[in-house]
């Protein structure tokens, strides 16, 4: 487990934070007068507020533990403990910086902000990064007033002002949280990067507040991909090279590969606007090879070769296709309205080339299979 | 073809006007001006620059780069902006169609809570969640 768990955490919080979704209303709630040290919870009275301690340090260990993360090992167990943290040696003046419980989002914002005196209040998003939590509303109003609540911040420091980071946007509503906690929220930028500048000015650029899709953050998202992909590409592929031939289990291995990795690498550089048709145009290049190999095939008859292509042609698009199809969950640029319209332009075409593909494919199996030809 | 519920038709692709290859040009982004009194929210919670500061008000500038987020009506204290909001995710839409549920209720979207579709498998997570 990757559970992280600072010296001198208070116990109270756990108690307080595992309970939020059904004793909320006794314990700690979210409102700023009961939320002091004097609130009791459950007949037990919190001592003093105590603060978890971190640097900004990125360690092997968190090294290793963001690795695994973007392989999907262990994927909901890469979370740091909700509450209030001291990074550096902060005072009651120090900024608030609120981010999510996933080991990625806050070592990005403590790694950022090294050198820098300030809180982290970490919300409990479940494991999950800031974006996601936010557009579920794990990230969201209710929670952070219920953590600055029962962390007792206003008690610790002297201002009412929390920095929170653009990409919760969706889940916090900024004028709520004020209503109810007292607390102003001020967004800072996209990037946590960008969180050491944003505190000297308190004002971020127009870039600053852009959301971009670099090469490196795309491809960052392909092992997860990859994995997702694998178990039932490697099935696949045994049965294929079963049935038909080496060449044909490598062409379904090629496709995925396709959908998985070289889509998200070359997602900006291939034409059209659409996913699909994206996915499409990759996936035809990439069968290309395997069709031209399967049409020139002098061991086999040349009407099976002839259908061996076309079979090729219509199956490894399919795959690439819809795999690419699936990344738009991925990007930070698609709206539903989009991807729902690409689902009914796409999914049917998709559909019957792999009706078509597939019933080519079994044909031949049968055809090979009985010696027919 | 498909009800968007008085969308937004996107004026501004001049460069792909009939949409072709494009299933983006249109978004459920309402924006009410007369409702704004300016205090600048959504210019600073849009990732894509959709709002752009005015004078009086927020100028509605790029319309055609909402990803439906939700993160500006959500943030508008005067109520001004409109948004379906969802994830656009094709993986989710497409388990929720599957498993009989409703593609639009955001049943299926990212995060591990109980009625999330990534939730119930975590191995079957789609990459988003």
């Amino acid at each position: 487990m990757t559970k992280k768990t600072p010296n001198g955490r208070n116990e109270h919080q756990d108690t307080c934070s595992q309970g939020k979704d059904t004793s909320r209303s006794t314990c700690c709630p979210g409102t700023p007068d009961r939320a002091t040290p004097s609130c009791t919870c459950n007949g037990y009275t919190p001592p003093t507020v105590e603060i978890g301690e971190v640097t900004g340090t990125i360690t092997f260990i968190n090294r290793l533990d963001h690795f695994l993360a973007r392989w999907g090992v262990n994927r909901s167990g890469h979370r740091v403990e909700p509450g209030l943290y001291r990074l550096g040696n902060p005072t009651p003046d120090s900024p608030v910086v609120v981010t999510a419980n996933y080991t990625l989002s806050f070592d990005a914002v403590r790694s950022a902000l090294q050198g820098t005196d300030c809180y982290i209040l970490v919300l409990d998003t479940n494991g999950i990064n800031v974006w996601c939590a936010a557009g579920k509303g794990t990230f969201g109003t209710d929670e952070l007033v219920h953590r600055i609540a029962v962390t007792g911040l206003a008690s610790v420091v002297r201002h009412r002002t929390l920095v929170l980071p653009q990409l919760g946007a969706p889940g916090i509503a900024a004028h709520e949280v004020l209503r109810r906690s007292g607390f102003r929220v001020e967004y800072s930028p996209v990037r946590a990067r960008d969180l050491p500048r944003y505190l000297a000015t308190r004002t971020a650029t127009p870039e600053m507040r852009r959301v971009i899709f670099p090469l490196r953050d795309r491809l960052v998202l392909a092992p997860i991909e990859l994995i997702h992909a694998a178990l039932p590409t490697l099935a696949a592929a045994i049965l294929i090279y079963l049935l038909a031939c080496p060449l044909a289990a490598l062409s379904a291995i090629t496709a995925v590969l396709a959908g998985t990795v070289l889509f998200p690498a070359l997602l900006p550089f291939i034409p059209t606007h659409d996913f699909s048709t994206k996915g499409l145009i990759l996936g035809v290049i990439a069968a290309l090879p395997f069709a031209f190999s399967f049409a020139v095939n002098p061991s086999s008859p040349s009407v099976m070769n002839v259908m061996a292509a076309i079979a090729a042609l219509l199956l490894m698009p399919v795959v690439t296709a819809y795999l690419a199809l699936n990344f738009t969950g991925s990007t930070p640029f698609t709206s539903r309205s989009g991807v729902k319209t690409e689902i009914f332009r796409y999914v049917p075409l998709m559909a019957g080339m792999a009706g078509s593909g597939s019933a080519l494919a079994i044909l031949l199996a049968i055809l090979r299979l009985t010696g027919v030809i | 073809m498909f009800n968007f519920g008085g969308v937004h038709q996107n004026p501004d692709k001049k460069k792909n006007p009939s949409g072709f290859f494009d299933s983006y040009t249109r978004n459920t982004l309402k924006y009410h001006p007369e409702r704004c009194f300016n205090c600048r929210r959504c210019t600073q919670v849009c990732p894509h620059a959709v709002f752009e500061e005015g004078e009086d008000r927020a100028l509605l500038a790029r319309p055609e780069a909402c990803m439906e987020c939700g993160a500006c009506a959500r943030n508008c204290p005067a109520q001004a902006i409109e948004v379906q909001s969802g994830v656009g995710c094709a993986w989710a839409m497409i388990s929720a169609a599957l498993s009989g549920k409703d593609m639009d209720s955001g049943e299926c979207s990212c995060g591990d809570s109980e009625n999330s579709c990534c939730g119930q498998k975590k191995e079957k997570a789609p990459p988003c969640c």
